[in-house]
């Protein structure tokens, strides 16, 4: 875990630069009171408020059904809204569809794919809808990026889930996006070609593409992400920098393995946020991660004085920090 | 005007009927061939010359608009249906495209097809009858009108049907039984006058009548007749699709 710590050390400095120019350029993305009640009747998304920002990359949290897939589909056209505006660096979805969605590459979450084109054919066919010149070089960078270079001849029905996947996101590259969608990119994509992937989504942020990717991965989230939005029964219920996410809301544990089992918490700890596990032989002490900066290191070593005081001893003790996927379930049971 | 986007679409589709070629081109031909064997040369030459043209050169423009019309349909309503059952269709709804140019592109690939078809129809029923065209010009633009025509009937059909039964279901229980009863094989006053009547309902009557006149210089109806009546079919499609794309209908949720 401790990749972690350095992980939100080194993005600290990062949100502060970019708030900086963000004042200046409104968001790349800028979602007002998003509502979308589907025919039956099932209000999926609930006056949704979201502002994406050039060159971030962005991770949409949520459980199954939540509505990130309501969400990213009507930003890129493919389901009507039935309230609010979305407007894509500055056009408007619906009145100035043509500017917003050029700009735009959307990866969906199923598979689809027209299962006798090559894999060639079919990224060209992408690049072309979007009004660009033939490009091979280009769809070449794209293929080799991705690894399916040797595939290009292939037809769609013989590639593997992965692949098409693969394929998938090559199509949404073909014509040069400045924002990227990815909706659950690494769904069924094997370990390895998952950090290839990751590693892909990462170059193109570093020329200044925007991603927007959901995910069930949460590593793939802590891994990746600028800033992460969680989304539950179709409201957004957090938005936030994830280093800063990581220290707020995240809780270190600190363990001390018992020399003797207790059966309980002496008297003169009752005042400590402790408790006991493995049957009393380890005493766990929790306690805010961003406390951790101020006041932590003096109420550590005032509670292992009282410890010591109270005649506990302990013969190992190490720290654990939460994950953002203790954070994410958390957030979701609540509000569930 | 995204154009590379119509043709990108277009090509697309061609390249379709081109990986299918057995099925797009090879079974019509064959099967208008039979007719002519049928038809024309078994029965045809057991019935009396049509306002004396014989049996067999009679019925070919009627064949040609009965295989246009079913070959239309069944093309574009394939077209947008099967992008539509596989999922692809996300990418051509998420493009900058305007939802004429997308008509543009999936009408016209299947348009260009059956009309391809009906010229090589036309090729192969020269060699089984003597054939004669008296107004190419108009015989083209019949041609050409009714491809497009029934493809945009083809392209609303493929949108509304949600499996492959509806898919088949219009071409099946309205489009083959119009045609038949629609004079492709016959003059209209061969009928009792009561049927007579009840065909000009019919508006593939229209369509063969224009189109033999194109060849033979006679119709059952006058040719104005026949033009205005496509050109209302036309609008009418149009319209439909104008609805389609603005409410949404069965692509948007
Ligand atoms: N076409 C539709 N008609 C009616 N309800 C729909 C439709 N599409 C989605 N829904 C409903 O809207 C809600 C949100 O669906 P959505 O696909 O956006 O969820 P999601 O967050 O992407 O979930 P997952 O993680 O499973 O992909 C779900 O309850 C779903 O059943
Ligand atoms: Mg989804």
């Amino acid at each position: 875990m401790s990749h972690d710590i350095a992980d939100a050390t080194a993005t600290d400095t990062r949100p502060a630069a970019r708030a900086h120019t963000l004042q200046a350029t409104p968001s790349v993305i800028a979602v007002q009171g998003l509502t979308k009640r589907y025919a039956s009747g099932f209000e999926a998304l609930k006056r949704i408020d979201l502002d994406i920002q050039r060159g971030e990359i962005f991770a949409l949290l949520g459980p199954n059904g939540a509505g990130k897939t309501t969400l990213i589909s009507i930003i890129c056209g493919l389901v009507n809204a039935s309230d609010g505006q979305v407007r894509v660096n500055g056009h408007d979805i619906v009145t100035d569809y043509r500017a917003a969605r050029e700009q735009i590459g959307l990866v969906p979450q199923e598979l689809t794919s027209d299962a006798f084109a090559t894999v060639w054919n079919t990224v060209s066919f992408s690049r072309g809808l979007f009004g660009k010149r033939a490009d091979s070089a280009h769809i070449e960078r794209v293929l080799r990026s991705l690894s399916l270079w040797d595939k290009r001849r292939n037809k769609m029905i013989t590639l593997s889930g992965g692949m098409k996947r693969r394929v998938l996101i090559a199509k949404a590259l073909a014509h040069e996006p400045q924002i990227l969608f990815l909706d659950e990119p690494t769904a069924g994509v094997d370990v390895e070609l998952r950090r290839d992937m990751w590693d892909v989504v990462r170059q193109l942020r570093d020329q200044g593409v925007t991603v927007i990717l959901t995910t069930h991965y949460i590593e793939e989230a802590e891994e990746m992400a600028d800033r992460i939005g969680v989304i539950n029964d179709g409201e957004i219920v957090l938005v936030e920098e994830k280093a800063a996410l990581m220290r707020q809301l995240g809780r270190k544990r600190l363990r001390l393995d018992l020399q003797t089992p207790l059966a309980a918490i002496p008297e003169t700890l009752a005042h400590y946020p402790l408790s006991l596990a493995d049957d009393g032989n380890v005493l766990v002490y929790t306690y805010a991660a961003s406390a951790n900066e101020y006041s932590t290191p003096a109420s550590i070593s005032a509670l292992l004085n009282d410890i010591e005081a109270a005649g506990v001893h302990f013969k190992d003790l190490h720290t654990e920090q939460s994950s953002l996927e203790e954070i994410f379930v958390n957030l979701v049971r609540k509000d569930a | 005007m995204n154009l590379r986007a119509v043709g990108t679409i277009y090509h697309f589709e061609l390249a379709r009927a081109w990986r299918t070629l057995l099925q797009s081109l090879v079974s019509p031909v064959i099967s208008t061939s039979l007719y002519f064997v049928v038809f024309g040369a078994a029965i045809g030459s057991r019935i009396q010359e049509v306002e004396g043209v014989s049996y067999g050169a009679f019925i070919v423009p009627g064949l040609i608009m009965l295989m246009l019309l079913t070959q239309s349909v069944s093309n574009a309503s394939f077209g947008i249906f099967f992008p539509k059952f596989t999922g692809t269709i996300y990418e051509v709804l998420s493009a900058p495209v305007s939802y004429l140019e997308i008509v543009l592109g999936y009408v016209g690939a299947a348009a260009t097809k059956s009309l391809i078809l009906g010229l090589i129809i036309l090729v192969t029923a020269s060699f089984f009858v003597p054939l004669r065209i008296d107004h190419p010009f108009w015989m083209l633009l019949f041609l050409a009108l009714t491809a497009l025509t029934f493809s945009l009937l083809g392209f609303i059909i493929g949108i509304w049907a949600e499996g492959f039964e509806k898919l088949q279901l219009v071409p099946l229980l309205i489009i083959t039984p119009l045609t038949f009863l629609g004079g492709s094989f016959y003059s209209i006053d061969m009928l009792p006058p009561v049927w007579q009547t009840v065909t000009l309902f019919n508006p593939v009557v229209y369509l063969v009548s224009g189109f033999r006149w194109s060849f033979y210089g006679i119709s059952d109806v006058s040719v104005g007749a026949s033009l205005l009546m496509i050109l209302v079919f036309l609008s009418l499609c149009l319209a439909l699709v104008g609805w389609i794309f603005k409410t949404g209908y069965n692509i948007k949720p």
